[in-house]
């Protein structure tokens, strides 16, 4: 449970590991470990590849050589060509990068908050939010893909804040804002279910659809709001990341650091619920992504500390692969990608219960 | 004793209300004419067929979660252990949910032994998950939320690939009284009601274990037997009310903390009271629901779930983080 404990090996480990270099040019010094930078430049370059592999063998019906797909890149292509390409290949790929990493962050900032390898967005209601806010502007105000999306993205900030407000307590507790975070999301999931039966069949089966995430006609309106978000609240993320890496070790040796705790943290909860939110509706909620992609990243990396960079990279290349999947895995039917991200990551799920309550950390 | 007397008395009275008020207003004669002298008009099939069926399992479904919301936290000494928020009743929707959509079982007489399976195996891991021992209620919460994000997911996807069962299972998964009859009540009263002698008979052991291990067994108490049967009578509870009325959450975590209050700790006089007062909780909430929405209403899971999630938010800010 206690993250912080649990990292005092770790993170003595690393420091006596040879890995460990510091970069100094001029004042400025930097340390960084060989082991993880490697290997977060292989996440990143396995999601490229499986993008571009996407890109140019494709997973749907019609065929294409990887020639001509280049050539239709390069503007050569026959109209039906450049359709298939630009039109639903490429941003179906940049939504599912964008959104793969949006939901890794997000995912590496609420667990290093909560100091629990659970207390990611989508076990704290966060999700729940957006999918209640989608669905009202679904069966209530019949939106269309715009008002959906905002609806998914102001239903996401609003439980944030109410997560938040209630934890607050003389600061925020780990512990009290997952607590409050599973009640917050069993009341939506209540909202949830009510509207769910409102609804008739086609708009319930609409909503369903929705409800998995995924990432099926995703075109160039949701690539281009998503990168807006990303652009800029990445960089302000990653910003905090030294701070976060403190703040592991405890309020108070933060502090006594000159860490203003409270005021980064409240910083990062809403930067990551914006993020959080802005890929929900993009995709749907796509669960277990922002769980398990800071997990996976801090065990192949084998770094303390939370891991931004790398579990960003994680988030979109797990995506990637899972849309992969998705598309191909099924023969003719096409599955969305929720699917197959709630399955793989319930039997992750599991194995990290397990591996984690063995080691007394959970 | 003149609390459950009391107790007993709110019972009846909602009771009454339930039978006495719904989605159609019918005249307070109307019912009574119905009760006793059916004679077939809409306002008697109503009074007779739709409302006394619900009301009979509304009783059953509401003392089999809050019995079983009182035998699991007693047995896992954790005050917010609770069926919904364990993943039991997760467990329990999640084999109802294949039993419909792979094996085509439709029959509640079908299913029940999926919902008992699902729930028996999920109590059974969460528990394990949650670390048997030295359990703190963060941990236990934790691995249930877990368990029950994962077995919703798997609804979720059961029900996008087969848009039929979606049509029955949407309104069963949100937990409802409104199709009960005659029938399911007949099916699943012997399980409750084992279950429900089989958690009055435990509040010994389960007394003596909430002074922690040692001293109960130094009293005598054979902790693996009681831990077996307390979770056999919890699978059967919520395993029964789940198959019913599809799962219902938070009434097991509300109802054993207001006793609480009354009747001090003794499990002795938590469980009856719980039976009790639970089904004044689930019948008070499904009147609620009838109400608030005319014509139509509002299904019983989620008024409990909108009245419990505050009070479970209360809990977790009251208690300081040593309790915790």
């Amino acid at each position: 449970m206690d993250l912080h404990k649990a990292d005092k090996s770790p993170a003595a480990k690393t420091d006596a590991r040879k890995g460990a270099r510091a970069l100094r040019v001029g004042g400025v010094s930097v340390r960084y470990d060989v082991r993880a930078v490697v290997l977060t430049l292989l996440m990143g370059l396995v999601a490229l590849a499986v993008a571009v592999l996407l890109v140019l063998v494709g997973g749907g019906d019609f065929p294409m050589s990887p020639g001509d797909v280049f050539q239709t890149l390069l503007g050569n292509g026959a109209m039906a060509q450049e359709f298939i390409v630009l039109d639903v290949r490429l941003p179906r790929v940049l939504t599912a990068l964008l959104v793969g990493a949006a939901l890794g962050l997000s995912g590496a900032v609420f667990q290093s908050v909560s100091r629990n390898p659970l207390g990611s967005p989508d076990m704290l209601g966060f999700s729940q939010g957006a999918m209640v806010g989608a669905l009202l502007m679904i069966v209530v105000f019949r939106g269309n893909t715009w008002t959906i999306a905002a609806g998914a993205l102001v239903g996401c900030l609003i439980t944030g804040v109410l997560v938040y407000l209630l934890a607050w307590k003389r600061g925020v507790h780990g512990y009290r804002l997952v607590l409050v975070g599973i009640a917050a999301s069993a009341m939506l999931t209540a909202v949830l279910q009510y509207l769910l039966t409102k609804a008739n069949l086609a708009d319930a089966t609409e909503a369903m659809v929705w409800l998995t995430g995924s990432l099926d006609g995703r075109g160039w309106e949701q690539v281009w709001p998503m990168a807006a978000a990303c652009v800029v609240l990445v960089p302000l993320i990653l910003r905090h990341g030294r701070s976060l890496r403190m703040m592991e070790m405890g309020d108070d040796a933060a502090f006594a650091l000159g860490v203003p705790v409270e005021r980064v943290r409240v910083a990062l909860i809403v930067l990551a619920v914006l993020l959080m939110g802005a890929a929900t509706a993009a995709a749907g909620p796509i669960i277990f992504v922002s769980l398990s992609a800071p997990q996976v990243a801090r065990r192949l990396t084998r770094a303390p500390g939370p891991n931004l960079v790398a579990s960003a990279l994680m988030g979109s290349a797990l995506l990637i692969v899972a849309d992969w999947a998705a598309q191909s895995a099924f023969g003719e039917r096409q599955l969305p990608v929720g699917v197959v991200t709630g399955v793989v990551g319930g039997c992750y799920l599991l194995w990290l219960l397990v591996t984690e309550r063995k080691a007394g950390r959970l | 004793m003149l609390g459950l007397l009391v107790s007993v008395g709110l019972l009846v009275l909602v009771v009454l209300a339930s039978i006495a008020v719904g989605a159609k207003n019918i005249p307070l004669a109307e019912v009574w004419h119905g009760l006793w002298h059916y004679s077939g008009t809409p306002d008697d099939v109503i009074v007779r067929d739709v409302r006394v069926p619900r009301t009979i399992l509304g009783i059953l479904v509401g003392a089999a979660l809050g019995t079983a919301g009182a035998v699991m936290q007693g047995l896992t000494r954790n005050p917010l252990a609770e069926p919904g928020i364990l993943g039991v009743n997760a467990g329990a929707s999640a084999a109802v949910v294949s039993a419909i959509s792979f094996f085509g079982v439709t029959s509640l007489t079908g299913y029940v032994w999926f919902a008992f399976l699902g729930a028996a195996v999920v109590s059974a891991v969460v528990y394990v998950l949650g670390g048997s021992r030295g359990a703190t209620p963060v941990r236990l919460a934790l691995a249930g939320t877990a368990a029950t994000a994962a077995l919703f997911g798997y609804v979720n996807a059961v029900q996008l690939l087969d848009s039929a069962a979606l049509e029955r299972l949407r309104f069963w998964t949100v937990g409802s009284l409104a199709s009960a009859d005659m029938a399911v009540v007949g099916k699943v009263w012997p399980f409750i009601v084992a279950g429900l002698v089989l958690a009055l008979v435990l509040a010994r052991p389960l007394n003596a274990m909430e002074m922690g291990e040692d001293s109960a067994r130094s009293l005598g108490v054979h902790l693996t037997r009681t831990r077996v049967l307390s979770m056999v009578a919890v699978t059967l509870l919520c395993g029964a009310a789940t198959a019913a009325c599809g799962p219902i959450v938070f009434v097991g975590l509300m109802v054993p903390h207001l006793v609480r209050a009354v009747t001090g700790p003794d499990m002795r006089w938590i469980l009856p009271y719980a039976t009790v007062l639970a089904p004044v909780l689930l019948l008070g909430s499904d009147v609620v629901g009838r109400v608030v929405s005319r014509p139509s209403e509002l299904q019983v899971g989620i008024v409990t779930a909108l009245i419990g999630g505050p009070v479970f938010i209360h809990l977790v800010r009251r208690r300081r983080m040593g309790q915790l």
